[in-house]
């Protein structure tokens, strides 16, 4: 039987020639990943059930990202439990303050993920690196202490909806557009327990922060994983920052799929994830009396370069809207670098927002930016659901970086300019 | 393995964040999380459920984060077992591997009110609604699933085949 191209990466990984939906296999894992939320836990279980080594101190990567610098004494003692585990097991990619990122933004920059990897990581929006062409998914901390353990993971193979890309976004969108408009279109169960196949000419449009954006994403509806082919674009990417050798794999072009989508690109429009669910969209343009007190961007599904310089472009000479709070959060340490060394941050200071180091913190609700009773806020994030950043009475709006900063310069939801 | 107990009524996609919110998530001690179980939906939740009772949920239950913290302080509060339409993977998932009983069955979840009696047999998935007196048979997990759970959990059912082999 033909197969796609997540049971292909799944068969190579468990060791066979096949795989079928519904099939439980063991998979041998590249790459195990943790944060400082659920690697606390999954030590806790690792000690527990009395292992004492992990499989490969090479293949566990633990990022401290979500309440870094630490917000509090709880927070430490947390991160503290990280660091001593990482030393005890000489862990290769233990990323502390100063060199840290936002997990699903540093991963791949940092070339530790590549093509035909098969990933697990204790954060649900592992999925991200499906973008590069991986099979990668969220798991639980009791799944990262059997991955960092034995190296190995159970999986049941997904079955996969294929979404045909066609055409190319207009200038005012980018992948996070996309990627609402499909959790719109299917809702947050709309692919529960399968595969995302994003395929079709429109997809060589895409950039890779685009990608990672949308494969970011997939998790919202449900989805085991998102993955796109490998290409020229995905070569580029990987291209003297992969640690490893990418392996490609291509979907079976008699590949069996639940059903096909085809999105033309050129269609999109600025797109706005109203409270509580991320499948309560509405184009921007049509919520422009919403009036907003604080604009997030950042996180792992929108703190990339790309996503710098769309805010930049916006707010550059420009002035953040009295009574709105601008925050701007850059996923790693190099892109902080990189927007200092091309003068956005000192745009961004002009324009009246703030400037911090890499952090999940106003995501989740952590910290660096929580909501009172009855605040809104849009964000370049991705879940909206009821206390996600603060108080069960304030809303966060889910949108682009562009349509954030174009609502950060009005106070109110704004599509950004067409042209 | 039985459960036997009141029912509290949930909604669909009931998410990791309502379940435990983030803020709290500076700790991983499980006692300390389970006093916050459900409060951004139902402060009164941690005051009223019993050893044994039971969540009835529609689409979707745990959608979110991946955060093992949310069935873990389910668990941790005495819940004997969530019976939802669906669930979402990840929680579908740690669920298990914490050993936290979970059975979906959409036809139940539609006649069960807040507050009915209940009982659930685990091993065999039949639901008895003691207050209607209906019963209901959900599908039992594959036996490769039934293992880890009567293993005590991923990791114990692990250590258990690794210290077989050594």
């Amino acid at each position: 039987m033909a197969m796609t191209m997540t049971q292909k990466i799944l068969a190579h990984h468990a060791g066979v020639d096949k795989v079928v939906p519904g099939q439980l296999i063991n998979a041998k894992l590249d790459i195990v990943l943790g944060n400082d939320i659920t690697t606390p836990v999954a030590i806790n279980e690792f000690k527990k059930s009395g292992f004492n080594s992990v499989f490969d101190k090479d293949r566990i990567a633990i990022v401290l990202d979500h309440f870094v610098p630490n917000k509090d004494i709880k927070a430490a003692e947390q991160s503290k439990a990280c660091r001593e585990f990482a030393c005890e097991h000489c862990v290769s990619h233990f990323y502390d303050v100063g060199k840290m990122g936002i997990e699903h933004a540093l991963l791949p920059e940092q070339g530790i993920v590549t093509a035909g990897d098969c990933i697990i990581g204790a954060d649900s929006h592992t999925c991200t690196y499906g973008a590069i062409g991986a099979f990668s998914t969220g798991v639980g901390s009791t799944d990262m202490a059997a991955g960092m353990a034995t190296g190995m993971a159970w999986f049941k193979v997904p079955s996969a909806i294929r979404f045909e890309l066609t055409g190319k976004l207009p200038e005012n969108c980018s992948g996070k557009d996309v990627i609402l408009t499909i959790i719109g279109m299917i809702g947050v169960d709309g692919a529960l327990y399968k595969s995302m196949e994003f395929t079709g000419e429109g997809i060589k449009t895409l950039s890779m922060d685009d990608r990672l954006c949308i494969c970011n994403m997939a998790i919202e509806a449900g989805a085991k994983n998102g993955i796109f082919p490998v290409d020229e674009i995905t070569m580029a990417y990987l291209n003297g920052r992969a640690k490893r050798e990418p392996v490609i794999y291509e979907a079976d072009p008699d590949a069996e799929y639940e059903k096909t989508i085809v999105i033309d690109l050129s269609k999109i429009v600025p797109t706005v994830s109203c409270p509580h669910l991320p499948e309560n969209t509405r184009p921007a343009k049509e919520l422009s009396d919403i009036k907003i007190d604080q604009v997030v961007i950042g996180s792992c599904t929108n703190g990339r370069m790309e996503d710098m310089k769309a805010a930049y472009e916006i707010l550059n000479g420009k002035k953040v809207a009295d009574g709105v709070r601008c925050i701007i959060i850059p996923a790693t340490m190099q892109i902080m670098k990189d927007c200092i060394e091309k003068g956005y941050a000192t745009a961004f200071i002009d324009a009246g927002a703030v400037f911090s180091t890499p952090t999940c913190g106003p995501c989740l609700g952590g910290y660096m930016g929580i909501l009172a009773e009855g605040e809104r806020c849009i964000s370049t994030t991705n879940r909206n659901f009821v206390g996600r950043m603060g108080h069960t009475k304030s809303e966060v709006y889910l949108a682009s970086p562009k349509t954030a900063a174009t609502s950060a310069l009005t106070g109110y939801i704004t599509a950004p300019a067409e042209d | 393995m039985k459960t036997e107990g009141k029912v509290f009524r949930y909604q669909d996609n009931v998410d990791t964040d309502v379940i435990i919110p983030a803020r709290y998530l500076n700790t991983s001690n499980a006692q300390e999380l389970a006093a916050h179980c459900m409060e951004d939906i139902d402060k009164e939740f941690v005051h009223n459920v019993q050893n044994g009772d039971i969540i009835v949920a529609g689409w979707n239950f745990g959608c979110g984060s991946s955060r093992e913290h949310a069935p873990l302080v389910i668990k941790t509060c005495g819940v004997g077992c969530v019976i939802a339409k669906s669930f979402a993977r990840i929680f579908y998932r740690n669920a298990i591997n914490i050993g936290l009983a979970i059975l979906e069955c959409p036809e139940a979840v539609d006649e069960i009110n807040a507050n009915d009696e209940i009982s659930v047999n685990f091993d065999t998935g039949e639901i008895i609604n003691k207050t209607t007196g209906k019963e209901y048979r959900s599908q039992p997990f594959p036996p490769f699933i039934q293992n880890i759970i009567k293993g005590g959990g991923l990791l114990a059912s692990l250590k258990e085949s690794e210290d077989t082999n050594e």
